[in-house]
């Protein structure tokens, strides 16, 4: 029984970790029940008035609201952008291929402080005024990036016999494309546009330097936070990570699924 | 799904599909997103090292400067300012590492140790990116929380003489450590895991059939193979926990002693409206940033990587 | 030439002076190639020899860099892979996997806006024995099912040319054998314009009409199966189809019907009319099958010829016959296969043996063994690392 400390160190650690990510998760979600008035730091008592009356506290919802049409518009422009670049660049081979995949790291390798403070530079030598069009061409910029990346992986997996296929099977360049080739890239797409909106909707920081007046929802947590974050932020939190959850919940199972009734039928 | 954004490269990454053909395709396909980062991430850089280099306008408001070759605004930030310097490299140093050390057990049992049930390595991923779906400011504040000074925690530690009685958790560099850390666990998680996924078991089973120790095996073989992901792992942590300010923040989980680069910037920018002092600290960050990474790549010999 | 029309027949297929080069090596040098209407031709050759690059010129996924494609007597260099009226069985089968069966058959006539496109889909599918799965993705199809709704999609438009790249490549022994039989009988059935590319003789052989066999870029030897293994042209040839044993020797005299090589001392016969060459060095072979392993030297008769003593080096079991492998002074090598009529060897490792066969077997070359050496097998290191080389050359080159 030499191993058994060995055997049980890993699981259990790794079982640590996973609880450690989740506590201020845990936090959170209590703290949306807490009978507070203003600031939400003391526990007062259980109630499930913020999650009926969550628009009750002042620019909460309008401030989710605009993160959420942030979050679309700018996930539209980077996927759409992104997609074609991925697509050029695993399919065709060109001189100043390298150099532009250094352009498409170097948006992840800077930190969001100096993106934001040089799109903030240039929206003031350039006299634009800050407001929702300058969040949104900000948050399209970063996720650009990371949308390539992941679109990037799945048009590399996808054998170029298939789009052959249909031209010697009478595709034309354009049905070919939106009948085998997009199709095949659509869950490689989908995963970008999720993973571009994610990052929209949380990014505080790069948001800060360029939002002018307008409030999304990090900005709405973050001016809160100096005199108390109101318990229904921690609703749409709370909701918004419950929502998020059930889908890689669904995603994930239905695949299982699916992969369990594709052995059983090739056995 | 998003997983394969942390990804370094897969096996598929390495095959050329295609011979070079219709190269203006390539292009028409390039040129939206090329004229986007044109316009909104190359000239930015060149408007924050104009900016950086401007001086105020004689008998001007504040916020008011003109396009001059003042020099000297780098001199004086980093007089004014290489304490914050200092801490951001550290504090991200030491985030990193900590990362590093909670995040390689785990990303190790899910991706190596797990391979048998399917289920729980789903599960387990679904709860390292779990904190992605909550504000990060959120989770931030709740650590805040947690470790203000009413706390069992702390009351504790202060009865064991572990903090003094008069003395806070929040507001250290400890405070800022762990947030940094904490907030950064799945950027070192993920990369690792998907190299550690892709390991092929037989190398290990080489590895004890050639007479090794399962340590030795660990240290000579396994460590080796992921060192890809640990390379973008440590990347993806490093970068961003060097240029944040809200860990370090006053109203999160520190104080005017904490105060990182990405502070500074901000206070700069936003709130003493110091275009070009804010400018040349963010140009400066940038700078020791690529520098850092480029000789961390260059040594680490995973140059693929970009 | 894309109609709303099927193809009446298959149509004849003609490559005229066709050069393919890619950046940093040449993959076809000058090839003619003339395929008559309704025959199953077989392109054969080890990778590497520009079989697949022919077939994608012909499919117009490929430019060639000089040359005329011409499919019926028409002209198609410059038509477009997608109004050729040629389909493709690809090498991995490329079936669109987010479609079920049905409609990746259906989809080239639904393209072309060919009426009821399902109902032929269905009766192309019961050409194949698959109606019962066309609801199905393609994932759900083993390889050989996957083989033949791949033969099923390209077949139901009815092409005047059909391609097959190595379609049985990624089958077991088993399934190729009774895949091959399919295909032939198909082909007989639709009448059409067959172009077969593969790497297993033995695969070109039972199913085509006429073989071509390819080697850097050029045809070596074409013609019947049976006229390629009786009579090779080429040392490549000789040992690309089948085992050979070849000499190299000058001829001493050329008298009558026959000729006689000097190898080693040796004196060997070999009929005029198999031969290539009929004076100076010349190389001549035979094939083992056709060799006697005698434990007593034969008594001299006119029409064989014997070569020995010798000593028997190998002795391999493989079933249906035997290898032995002889070593005969001054001559190297030689390889026997013995049909076993016997129970045990007829020869023993290390036995003292004669080797004899008759006149009429022996085969005489156009070039020699060491124009064209042995055929490599191509998964040895050393043609790997010579593509790899290339393909980094390639990419040197255009940076």
């Amino acid at each position: 029984m030499r191993f058994s400390l060995g055997k049980w160190l890993l699981p259990v650690y790794s079982a640590l970790a996973l609880i450690f990510l989740l506590i201020p998760i845990g936090y959170t979600f209590v703290f949306s029940f807490n009978n507070s008035l203003k600031s939400n730091v003391q526990w007062v008592g259980f109630t499930f008035d913020k999650w009926l009356h969550v628009c009750d506290a002042q620019g909460v919802c309008a401030a989710f609201g605009t993160s959420i049409l942030v979050g679309i518009i700018a996930t539209v422009i980077a996927t759409a952008l992104g997609t074609l670049m991925a697509i050029a660049l695993v399919r065709y081979k060109f001189r100043a291929r390298s150099a532009i995949s250094l352009l498409l790291f170097l948006p992840m390798a800077t930190p969001e402080v100096v993106l934001g403070a040089g799109l903030a530079a240039q929206f003031l030598s350039a006299g634009v005024p800050k407001g929702l069009v300058t969040i949104i061409i900000a948050h399209a910029l970063f996720c650009l990036s990371f949308v390539v990346v992941t679109v990037k992986a799945r048009v590399a997996s996808l054998d170029p016999a298939l789009e052959e296929a249909g031209r010697d099977l009478y595709g034309s360049p354009g049905q070919v494309f939106w009948r085998i080739t997009f199709p095949l890239l659509l869950p490689g797409i989908i995963a970008a546009a999720l993973l571009s909106f994610a990052l929209s909707f949380d990014d505080f920081i790069i948001t800060r330097f360029n939002n002018g007046g307008v409030e999304t929802f990090p900005i709405f947590v973050y001016t809160a936070a100096a005199r108390g974050v109101p318990a229904e932020a921690n609703v749409v939190a709370s909701a918004v990570f419950l929502l998020a959850l059930i889908m890689v919940i669904v995603a994930q199972t239905t695949s299982a699924a699916r992969r369990k009734r594709l052995a059983k039928l090739t056995l | 799904m998003a997983f394969a954004a942390f990804g370094s490269g897969g096996p598929g990454a390495a095959v050329d599909q295609a011979p070079r053909r219709r190269s203006w395709v390539a292009l028409v396909l390039l040129l939206p997103g090329l004229a986007y980062l044109a316009l909104f991430f190359l000239t930015p850089f060149v408007s924050l090292i104009l900016t950086s280099l401007q001086t105020p306008v004689e008998f001007g408001d504040v916020g008011q400067f003109q396009q001059a070759f003042k020099i000297e605004n780098y001199a004086l930030v980093v007089q004014q300012y290489w304490p914050h310097f200092l801490r951001a490299f550290g504090y991200a140093l030491a985030a990193t590492f900590f990362a590093l050390v909670i995040s390689y057990p785990l990303a190790y049992f899910i991706g190596v140790k797990a391979r048998p049930w399917p289920l729980i390595q789903a599960l387990m991923l679904t709860l390292v990116i779990a904190p992605f779906f909550i504000s990060f400011l959120l989770r931030t504040l709740a650590w805040k929380a947690l470790m203000s000074d009413e706390t069992p925690v702390v009351q504790a530690l202060k009865a064991l003489s572990i903090i003094p009685s008069d003395g806070h958790l929040t507001g250290t560099a400890f405070s800022v450590i762990f947030g940094l850390t904490y907030n950064f666990i799945p950027f070192m998680t993920l990369p690792l895991y998907t190299t550690l996924e892709r390991l092929d078991t037989r190398y290990l089973e080489a590895g004890s059939d050639l007479y090794a120790a399962p340590a030795t095996t660990f240290w000579r073989v396994t460590v080796p193979l992921s060192m890809p992901g640990v390379v973008s792992g440590t990347l993806l942590t490093f970068i961003p926990a060097a240029g944040d300010y809200i860990n370090a923040s006053a109203s999160f989980l520190g104080s005017a002693q904490t105060q990182m680069v990405g502070n500074v910037i901000e206070t700069n920018f936003l709130g003493l409206l110091d275009y070009p002092a804010a400018s040349a600290l963010s140009v400066l960050l940038m700078g020791i940033i690529l520098l850092l990474v480029g000789l961390y790549v260059k040594r680490s010999g995973t140059e693929d990587l970009l | 030439m894309v109609g709303s029309a099927f193809a009446e027949a298959g149509a004849d297929l003609e490559l005229v002076g066709i050069h393919k080069r890619f950046p940093g090596f040449t993959a076809i040098e000058d090839l003619d190639l003339r395929i008559p209407a309704g025959s199953f031709f077989a392109l054969l050759g080890p990778s590497g020899c520009g079989k697949t690059t022919t077939l994608r010129l012909v499919a117009g996924l490929e430019q060639p860099t000089s040359g005329r494609i011409l499919i019926g007597g028409k002209d198609v260099t410059d038509v477009k892979s997608f109004k050729r009226p040629v389909n493709t069985v690809f090498q991995s089968y490329a079936l669109f996997p987010h479609m079920s069966v049905l409609e990746n058959v259906a989809f080239g006539l639904r393209r072309r806006g060919i009426s009821d496109p399902v109902g032929k889909a269905h009766e192309a599918l019961q050409l194949v024995e698959l109606d019962h799965l066309a609801a199905r993705r393609p994932q759900q199809l083993s390889g050989g099912q996957q083989q033949r709704v791949a033969l099923a999609r390209a077949v139901v438009n009815r092409p005047a040319l059909l391609l097959l790249d190595e379609p049985l490549g990624a089958l077991d022994l088993k399934l190729r054998r009774q895949m091959q039989l399919e295909l032939k009988s198909i082909q007989d059935d639709v009448g059409l314009t067959f172009l077969h590319v593969t790497h297993d003789q033995e695969e070109a052989m039972t199913m085509a009409d006429t073989v071509a066999v390819m080697n850097k870029g050029a045809i070596e030897q074409m013609g019947a199966p049976e006229e390629l293994y009786e009579l090779p042209r080429t040392a490549f040839v000789a040992n690309f189809l089948g085992q050979s044993n070849l000499f190299t020797g000058p001829v001493i005299s050329s008298k009558g019907e026959s000729m006689v090589v000097d190898i080693s001392g040796v004196k060997i016969e070999v009929p005029k009319d198999r031969s290539q060459r009929h004076n100076g060095e010349v190389t001549i072979g035979v094939r083992p099958e056709k060799l006697s392993v005698h434990s007593e030297a034969p008594a001299k008769a006119a029409g064989v010829n014997v070569l020995g003593p010798g000593r028997v080096t190998d002795v391999s079991f493989s079933g249906v016959s035997t290898q032995y492998l002889v070593a005969v002074p001054g001559l190297g090598p030689i390889t026997v296969f013995s049909q076993n009529m016997v129970f045990g060897p007829i020869a023993n490792l290390g036995a003292e043996v004669w080797v004899s066969w008759t006149v009429d077997h022996g085969f005489g070359l156009a070039d020699d063994p060491g124009d064209a050496p042995r055929f490599a097998s191509d998964t040895n290191t050393a043609t790997i690392a010579t593509q790899t080389r290339n393909e980094l050359l390639a990419e040197i080159g255009e940076g």
